[in-house]
């Protein structure tokens, strides 16, 4: 491509013209939102002077507080549970041939397309029932709360991560696990030595997909959070359902930093690991080399 | 020598066979885990779901697992179910376009970039795809308002105060803000593994931009197109989280509605037929999108 040798036609002018469009319209909602959450005044709409208030709000206001503990606590949980079930998920459909595999195939693909708001009637339903045949049976009644978020994300995170896991199988080359097998390798060390570090950033992919969607979810959540243990996100769903606070700006601004913070953090990690990737294998990722 | 090309001969299938027979079980056994999570806290809800549909709701509001009918699914097609099912589906259609629309020429200009400015416009595209939601609708609701900023300016230019707050068009918005990145992203991929030495070779042969376009672009990047209408008509027709934020009280849509069948309504039977139906027209639609889209691929 030498695209930028050219002079400029119209053609070109307007793409440019239409990305930086596009880029405004991604970013203005975020700066302003994030600008007003450093606003001193009661009403989110009029600026008047710049003020940490609502933040120190946040942090002394103890619902928030238990909101993010919980938050975190689910997504540590489903993010390390998904990600070892999602690539052993991948692996499965990608290395190997067994009966059943399609029905399999399509069990991993199905909490792809549902929609939200089948899945959370879904698990809602789901632990009623069954925690009402516990009852029954063993007398013994759970509660929903940190638990049943946990199962349900982990229900659709696994999904993911197989897919992103399967995308890095698909492009490897099995030829590299065969010479690890000739060169008297068993299973586990041809997994563990060759296959594990070149799917590597699929897996970091994995993991942080399902990392954000735990932290993102709202839908589900909703469905199956307990009385006084909900996630940050339902929580704020809550307050905005009531109309915008000040105090609203800032939760909303914590996340945002925080979400941003997590794709530095994994791009940077991405970008060593291809380049260890590269340096162990010439002929994986040509386009690296 | 001749027996032992014999035996060669015979032991190759029965060894390959063996060995065919014990990576299939390997492979099983590598399953296992989230086959059996899968079924135990997806198949098996699924199946709940199913079930209740068929289920009686009593004059208190409670669930009778008793005298199956199929009077949910005689509602589905009820008026009022209709036309909330076609606002829906007008909405999921529109942002869908709307979509695609702008993110075509969009990504064709991250695409046709040198790779070190593709990167960083790549990652710019990256940083709201990975944002919060539920933030970033909320951050539609500070924008949008009666005294928010955007009113505020219209004002400040003479212009009357901005008023789509709580209407169709705001969670269009919304859902456009929302979706935008999952068209994006697919397209771009399309478009940057396209080999352009055919557009190159079109105009060779005296194509003009348009046809070039027309003839060799958007066939090879369709796969794109397809991937990523999908991933945006399926949630926004699902959509909930935006329309609670940014619609009015007298735009209830499907995820709305469903959800009321279970918090407010009271009629998990209805609500459970709701879900199936939606689901059942998602598939379909995915279904002759892709087909539609590999006859032409």
């Amino acid at each position: 491509m030498s695209t930028g040798v050219r002079p400029k036609s119209p053609t070109e002018r307007l793409l440019a013209g239409n990305a930086w469009l596009v880029f405004t319209f991604f970013y203005a909602p975020i700066i302003v939102l994030i600008i007003f959450s450093f606003n001193a005044n009661n009403n989110v709409g009029i600026w008047t002077e710049p003020s940490f208030r609502w933040y120190g709000d946040m942090f002394r206001n103890d619902d928030v507080l238990a909101a993010i503990r919980i938050s975190v606590t689910v997504a540590a949980i489903s993010t390390v549970v998904s990600t070892i079930l999602g690539t052993t998920t991948a692996l499965a459909l990608e290395r190997f041939r067994f009966r059943g595999q399609r029905t399999y195939d399509g069990l991993v693909y199905l909490p792809i397309i549902i929609p939200d708001v089948t899945m959370a009637v879904m698990m809602l339903l789901f632990f009623a029932q069954s925690f009402r045949m516990l009852d029954g049976l063993f007398g013994w009644s759970p509660s929903f709360g940190i638990g049943t978020i946990s199962l349900s994300h982990i229900a659709f995170n696994i999904s993911f991560v197989a897919v992103v896991v399967r995308a890095r199988l698909g492009q490897l080359d099995p030829a590299l696990e065969e010479a690890a097998a000739d060169l008297y390798a068993n299973r586990w060390q041809a997994f563990r030595r060759v296959t594990l570090p070149l799917i590597a950033p699929g897996v970091a992919g994995g993991a942080l997909l399902a990392l954000t969607l735990s932290l993102d979810d709202v839908v589900v959540t909703s469905f199956v959070a307990g009385p006084g243990s909900t996630t940050l996100p339902v929580y704020v769903f809550g307050l905005v359902r009531r109309g915008v606070t000040p105090l609203i700006n800032a939760v909303s601004t914590v996340m945002l930093v925080a979400s941003m913070l997590l794709v530095l953090i994994s791009l940077a990690f991405q970008r060593g690991s291809t380049s260890k990737v590269s340096l162990t294998d010439s002929g994986v990722d040509p386009e690296s080399a | 020598m001749a027996t032992d090309v014999r035996t060669v001969e015979v032991a190759t299938p029965e060894f390959e066979i063996a060995a065919e027979r014990a990576a299939a079980r390997r492979g099983l056994l590598i399953a296992l885990p989230s086959w059996l999570y899968l079924t135990l806290f997806f198949a098996v809800p699924l199946v709940i779901v199913f079930v209740y549909s068929f289920a009686t709701r009593s004059s208190t509001g409670r669930t009778r697992l008793e005298d199956w009918n199929l009077e949910s699914y005689r509602r589905l097609f009820d008026p009022l179910v209709g036309e909330i099912a076609l606002r829906s589906l007008t909405l999921a259609f529109l942002t869908t376009l709307i979509c695609l629309v702008v993110s075509y020429p969009f990504a064709y200009y991250i695409a046709t970039r040198r790779p070190a400015i593709r990167n960083v416009l790549l990652v710019m595209v990256m940083i709201p795809f990975w944002s919060n939601f539920l933030v970033r609708t909320y951050a539609w609701r500070v924008l949008l308002g009666t005294d928010g900023p955007l009113s505020q300016l219209s004002q400040a230019l003479g212009g009357d105060p901005i008023r789509v707050l709580f209407t169709n068009t705001a969670v269009l918005i919304g859902l456009v803000y929302g979706y935008l990145p999952f068209m994006v992203l697919p397209l771009y991929a399309a478009l940057e593994r396209m080999d352009w030495s055919l557009v190159e070779a079109a105009r060779d042969l005296y194509a003009d931009g348009l046809t070039a376009f027309r003839k060799v672009t958007w066939p090879l990047s369709r796969p794109g197109v397809i991937a990523g209408s999908i991933l945006v008509f399926i949630p926004a027709l699902g959509a909930y989280v935006t329309p609670q934020i940014l619609g009015g009280a007298r735009t209830t849509l499907l995820g709305d509605y469903i959800v009321s069948q279970f918090l407010a309504a009271r009629n998990q039977p209805f609500g459970s037929a709701l879900s199936f139906g939606v689901m059942a027209v998602m598939l379909a639609a995915t279904i002759v999108y892709f087909r539609s889209g590999a006859k032409n691929l």
